[in-house]
């Protein structure tokens, strides 16, 4: 017995410089491969099949991809989300304005805070709910102003042109609170010196904006572009709550398209909706890629 | 340690009670989340209870719209011994994955092919019956009694007098038809009947059963009905936005007097402050003359597993709830018409009005999104509702619901 005891000890002690990271990462890794690594797999290996969810499959190939390209409703879901990445970004200089604006020492300024930061604690589904009452023809707040300056009124849920800008709006009110709070805690941590040494040598207004706070607000840019890049490609509560993808189907995102196509009451093709999130991911791809290789660059710098 | 043997005597105790499947235990899922339904589910369960007083009954309520989604977990997962679900063509995949259980043994032992003659065909496929139906109602226009009185208005036999009404109702600056087409459903009900009306039963059932193209002429000539009223502003603007509860203030408010609708919108027209004499209900009228005249009526109904349990007193409450007795007992808490034609008349006006009619009806239609595939009624009635916002894209919105029936359709 003692002796494999101190077998077994001295494989560890042997050992132990190399065992103990990988054991210390063991959890994390199980979780992140039974979670994320092999669902995209298996996403993957669906998307090349023609499946309901309950019977059989049959292997169809790229069949799924071939439909997709001819898939109308598939370009409208693209096109919808390159305008919510696009127009969702606008949370970030919009952020940081409001985080200046709230960036000085007023009685109470602390409130004044938290109550621009409220939006994003409430719920997406509430924000989409408040938001639709706000739209609502008739009695809604916005089409009733719309109606005394314009004498004409606009469901902007129901019009197919303004459909997607109306939810992309209701979707920046949030978005916004939270590129503010990042950029306040970025602004606590901006360096008083070098502030007042660009003062003493003239620095006013947009200069001293540009090119002394903003540099210094790199990483916390850096952390609000990406959470808002996230935010826009997986925007799918807002549109779900919204307009459930209508009308006939024109405010839908890639994300809804794929719940629409494999889960909802009339879809369960599961192997089309798998393709759908196959490109979905393909897109997000790309800006991990950049994210990933930029945040590397920086450690090599640092 | 010893918390994580408590921990785990919990978990071990809840999946047992969630399993629950005890001998003489039957388990019921359903989706009976609305007060009515849910009172005459309440009903259901105790005379059943009464007449087999052996069996314990264990209800699994479920929220309505959950529910479409549960049902495919629990039915592979853990099969309760019954479950609520939809006739015709939404029952099929089920039917197909062999999830369902065969019964018509019930059927023949209790010669119910008699009985709930009208429901035969929505819950047959393949020559077998997949389950009892014990409801269902009629749909029709709803129209504002006192409005129609007001202006003048009889209520319209044929399509002349119907856009005649329409036209009088505008010009008294209301908008006829209330609707509301954000669920997209609603549109389906305005399809079927136009469909029924012009090209009559035979041909509806077709096209949803995939045998004719959407680009038929004879599809063009319903839209072309259909744009007889769109075009002219009949329908409520914005639809779009709304839900059909939403269309209803509209409705009592008599900015929009008509309303085609199933029988379950009397209620909340009565909840939003209508009185009855102030509701009238008209059949859908006749558009081609001489094609007999089909219904939307759409059917609801129990089934049992395949991988119940207990199937044996699934099979008993099946057997139960096919009686006269249960369906006129229940029917008269849901405000529907039992399928049993050996049930009880019900006194209420709107119910003998919709069963006069279903009983003379030609045919029966299910409703669009279950008379066609899921996927099929998915992009139909989304063409649907982008016809009544834009009519002159109808060429497009047709080649594009022909291009989804190809591929649905194998």
């Amino acid at each position: 017995m003692g002796s494999t005891v101190s077998a077994r000890s001295g494989f560890w002690k042997r050992n132990q410089q190399r065992l103990a990271p990988w054991l210390f990462l063991a959890p994390g890794m199980i979780m992140f491969a039974i979670y994320v690594i092999i669902p995209i797999f298996q996403s993957i290996w669906i998307s090349f099949y023609d499946w309901d969810g309950l019977g059989p499959k049959t292997w169809i190939g790229l069949g799924n991809y071939v439909e997709l390209l001819d898939d109308e409703a598939f370009y409208t879901s693209l096109k919808n989300n390159i305008l919510w990445l696009v127009l969702y970004l606008l949370a970030v200089p919009a952020g940081l304005a409001v985080a200046l604006f709230l960036n000085q020492t007023v009685t109470g300024i602390r409130l004044y805070k938290s109550l621009f930061f409220f939006p994003f604690v409430i719920s997406q589904v509430v924000v989409g709910l408040i938001f639709t009452w706000f739209y609502a023809p008739d009695f809604g707040l916005l089409s009733a102003l719309i109606k005394t300056l314009t004498g004409q009124s606009i469901a902007i849920l129901a019009d197919e042109r303004y459909v997607t800008l109306g939810i992309i709006a209701a979707g920046l009110w949030p978005q916004i609170a939270y590129c503010m709070i990042l950029y306040l805690t970025g602004l606590n941590n901006i360096n008083p010196e070098q502030v007042e040494a660009a003062r003493m040598d003239g620095a006013r207004g947009w200069s001293l904006l540009w090119n002394i706070i903003l540099p210094q607000l790199g990483p916390a840019t850096f952390i609000a572009i990406v959470v808002t890049v996230i935010g826009a490609l997986r925007s799918f509560d807002l549109v779900s709550i919204m307009t459930d993808g209508g009308p006939y189907g024109s405010s839908r995102v890639l994300s809804f398209y794929m719940y629409e196509q494999a889960l909802s009451e009339y879809g369960y093709r599961m192997g089309y909706g798998a393709a759908i999130a196959v490109v979905l991911f393909m897109i997000m791809m790309v800006f991990i890629t950049l994210f990933i290789v930029r945040m590397l660059m920086r450690e090599r710098h640092a | 340690m010893i918390s994580f043997k408590v921990a785990t005597g919990l978990a071990l105790g809840y999946a047992l009670t969630m399993s629950a499947a005890f001998a003489g235990e039957l388990v019921i899922n359903s989706d009976q989340s609305d007060p009515a339904p849910k009172k005459a589910m309440e009903t259901l369960l105790e005379g059943f209870k009464t007449a087999h007083p052996e069996v314990t009954v264990k209800w699994n309520n479920f929220d309505h719209e959950g529910y479409k989604s549960a049902i495919r977990n629990f039915l592979t997962a853990d099969a309760p011994d019954v479950v609520a679900w939809y006739s015709g063509n939404r029952m099929a995949p089920f039917v197909k994955a062999g999830l369902f259980e065969d019964v018509t043994d019930l059927w023949t032992e209790n010669k119910l092919d008699d009985q709930l003659k009208s429901a035969v065909k929505s819950m047959e496929i393949d020559g077998k019956k997949w389950g009892i139906p014990y409801s269902y109602y009629q749909w029709g226009i709803y129209y504002r009694k006192d409005i129609f009185a007001e202006q003048g208005i009889t209520p319209p036999k044929n399509w002349a007098e119907l856009v005649a009404a329409c036209e009088k109702l505008k010009a008294a600056g209301m908008t006829p038809f209330a609707i509301g087409t954000k669920a997209l459903w609603p549109t389906g009900g305005w399809f079927d009947y136009l469909n029924l009306r012009v090209n009559g039963y035979e041909f509806h059932m077709d096209l949803t059963a995939g045998k004719v193209p959407y680009t038929d002429p004879k599809v063009k000539a319903v839209f072309e009905k259909w744009a007889e009223l769109v075009k002219p502003g009949y329908f409520l603007e914005n639809h779009a936005a709304i839900d059909w509860q939403d269309a209803i203030p509209q409705f009592v408010q008599g900015k929009a007097p008509m309303y085609l609708m199933g029988n379950f919108a009397v209620a909340a027209m009565k909840d939003g402050g209508l009185k009855e004499e102030q509701i009238g209900f008209l059949q859908f009228p006749e558009i081609t003359a001489g094609i007999p005249m089909a219904e939307d009526a759409p059917t609801e109904s129990f089934h049992i597993p395949s991988g119940a349990k207990n199937k044996e007193d699934a099979r008993k409450f099946l057997a139960y709830l096919a009686t006269p007795e249960a369906q006129t007992k229940m029917n008269e808490v849901l405000g529907q018409l039992p399928v049993n034609n050996q049930s009880a008349k019900s006194n209420d006006p709107f119910l003998k009005a919709g069963f006069d009619m279903l009983a003379n009806a030609y045919a029966l239609a299910q409703f669009y999104d279950r008379d066609a595939p899921a996927e099929m009624a998915k992009v139909g009635m989304e063409g649907f509702q982008q016809f009544m916002v834009k009519p002159d894209n109808v060429d497009a919105i047709l080649e594009r619901l022909e291009k989804a029936r190809g591929r649905i359709y194998k």
